[in-house]
């Protein structure tokens, strides 16, 4: 861009209202986002316990980026966390582009449907998750219908092998409505041509569906699965409120081991490392997406 | 919507088929909030029972008294108006503050020229990547510092900026026309004349998307109040909820009741902003 030297006849700069208008944003993001950071990447070398105060900041050289790999709650924590978005994403965009397309089609009510779908998007997190926490638990609802129809489910939250799974699937109830909501502004822009030449070639719904609807969506379902990783690194407030992470480590994720290593524990240092680390998978999401906005302008 | 034209008979069942599915699935994902409400108005002994009762046999209203405190039966006060008046709050001097620094330094980004602009630009995309999960441990060392840890100022003071309102703003700004602010240019005025009295009222929608949008980040917040608001005199409703939560896991039903009080708020905010809110919400995926 010709920002910097104006080209035009009567020469134009605007410094002074410029800065006057980026200054106030400018100074609180540093203040609160950008010299944080650094400080996060600088504290992550150290062996910082806040409870000793300052004159106990020690560099340790590399040392808890070795350590975290020998440490089976961090492992876990990674482990459940890649769990959950390799769960949630393609659960919530496919169940979401079905939807969408379906209601696309609908007769009546299209609105009202995506508006019942989006309310558990907007919801407080805290609310929902004790909601189903009480429908997951052994006594409650979901567990005497299908001992109903003969069919004993898994004690969701206190069962190891199931509690991930209990969280993705509530997650996905979350996040559906959001998806579908995207995409149905998006299925508004497919010119109606496409489908009527589709009708003419004697297409069906399915072969509409997957040789119209999904190639023209696809730049969609990019941003929504940069979008959904993105959210899904960052769980934190299912986890606190319905498991605290447990029973023992199986339903720990990354920021939910921060917290407790930082404001638990005061392990300042070492939970910083997590936080970093928690950013390098955020940042190679950000890489992968930028490739491949590159890769569809070309 | 463009897909009314299709016409036929099969297409016809089909949608109709279609209509009926798409109500089916969407009534059993509110399910879930509707078993809460029905269950915030039953007795404790009540909620338990199967097959589910979705119209409480006997309602009781007690329920929200004992959470609100206005019934002598309450416990105690769990202060949840207060809450409720600190989360309204922080989130109007956070939707206030975070939509005037957005429209100001969107504008700039947008339609001013100055050295450094583009530098500063694509600095603020890259740190769209910065989580606040990320930054916590170092902000939460600050406030300490400036014993403001178990008052508001942290999570006021951060979130009166953000990144993607600055950047969605900068995009609708990019929109308007230069020769508006030119001609105004030419008779005169000062460039914030020109933001207030030009710019701001044409850039409306996207203020309204982006108020919508700041008011449920805000309203929503967990982690960082978790952090930050140590005191209960300072809660917002989502730690209010986890703290009530924590105390009274015997009786469910006046934990739904809670929870029913703490999500109303959001969701009537969300069905008069509606239009703008969804507008705000996918202005990112269209332009990519």
């Amino acid at each position: 861009m010709e920002a910097t030297v104006p080209r035009r006849k009567s020469p134009r700069d605007d410094s002074v209202a410029g800065y006057a208008f980026i200054a106030p944003n400018l100074l609180i993001f540093a203040a609160f986002t950008l010299l944080p950071f650094v400080f996060t990447v600088a504290t992550s070398f150290t062996d910082w316990d806040y409870t000793q105060g300052f004159g106990a900041i020690r560099f340790n050289g590399g040392h808890n980026y070795l350590e975290i790999w020998k440490d089976k709650w961090f492992l876990d924590s990674l482990k459940n966390t890649v769990f959950y978005v390799a769960g949630t994403v393609p659960v919530t965009i496919g169940i979401a582009v079905v939807l969408a397309t379906v209601i696309d089609r609908a007769v009546a009510g299209k609105d009202l449907a995506k508006l019942l779908l989006f309310i558990p998007y907007i919801s407080n997190i805290v609310a929902v998750s004790i909601v189903w926490t009480v429908l997951l638990a052994p006594s409650g609802p979901l567990a005497k219908a299908a001992l109903a129809v003969g069919f004993r489910m898994p004690v969701w939250l206190a069962d190891p092998h199931w509690v991930m799974t209990a969280i993705v699937a509530m997650s996905v109830w979350l996040g559906v409505g959001y998806a579908v909501m995207i995409y149905s502004a998006a299925l508004g822009g497919i010119p109606e041509e496409l489908y009527e030449s589709g009708d003419i070639d004697g297409a069906g719904p399915f072969q509409k569906f997957f040789c119209i609807t999904l190639p023209m969506l696809s730049h969609t379902t990019f941003f929504l699965t940069v979008t959904l990783i993105v959210a899904g690194f960052k769980v934190f407030g299912q986890i606190f409120t319905m498991t605290q992470g447990g029973p023992a480590s199986s339903s720990h994720v990354l920021v939910y081991y921060i917290y407790t290593a930082a404001f638990r524990f005061f392990r300042m240092g070492y939970a910083s490392t997590i936080s970093v680390v928690l950013f390098a998978f955020l940042l190679g999401v950000t890489v992968l997406q930028w490739r491949g906005q590159r890769k569809r302008e070309d | 919507m463009g897909t009314t034209a299709r016409k036929g008979k099969a297409g016809l069942i089909l949608r109709i088929l279609a209509t009926t599915a798409v109500f089916a699935i969407a009534l059993t994902f509110v399910a879930p909030l509707v078993w809460m409400v029905s269950a915030s108005f039953k007795l404790p002994g009540d909620i338990f029972e199967f097959p589910v009762r979705w119209i409480p046999k006997t309602f009781r209203w007690q329920n929200y008294g004992i959470v609100w405190n206005f019934l002598p039966e309450a416990p105690r006060d769990y202060r949840f108006a207060l809450a409720y008046f600190n989360s309204a709050k922080v989130t109007a001097i956070n939707v206030f503050g975070s939509v005037l620094t957005s429209c100001l330094a969107g504008y700039a980004f947008a339609k001013l020229r100055f050295k450094g602009r583009d530098f500063l630009f694509l600095l603020y995309l890259s740190a769209m990547m910065i989580p606040q999960e990320v930054v916590l441990i170092p902000k939460f060392i600050l406030f300490d510092r400036l014993g403001l840890i178990g008052t508001h100022w942290p999570i006021i003071l951060p979130y009166l900026v953000t990144p993607t309102g600055t950047f969605l703003m900068r995009q609708y700004f990019l929109q308007i026309p230069d020769s508006l602010r030119e001609s105004a240019k030419m008779d005169g005025a000062r460039e914030f004349t020109i933001w207030r009295k030009i710019m701001l009222p044409l850039a409306m929608p996207a203020v309204a998307s982006l108020g919508v949008l700041t008011f449920m980040w805000n309203w929503n917040n967990f982690l960082e109040p978790l952090v930050f608001l140590t005191r209960s005199r300072t809660y917002t409703i989502p730690v209010a909820l986890a703290g009530f939560i924590d105390e009274n896991l015997s009786d469910y039903s006046i934990i739904m009741a809670a929870s029913v009080s703490a999500l109303l708020p959001m969701v009537l905010v969300f069905l008069a902003g509606q239009k703008y809110f969804i507008k705000g919400l996918t202005a990112g995926a269209v332009k990519g």
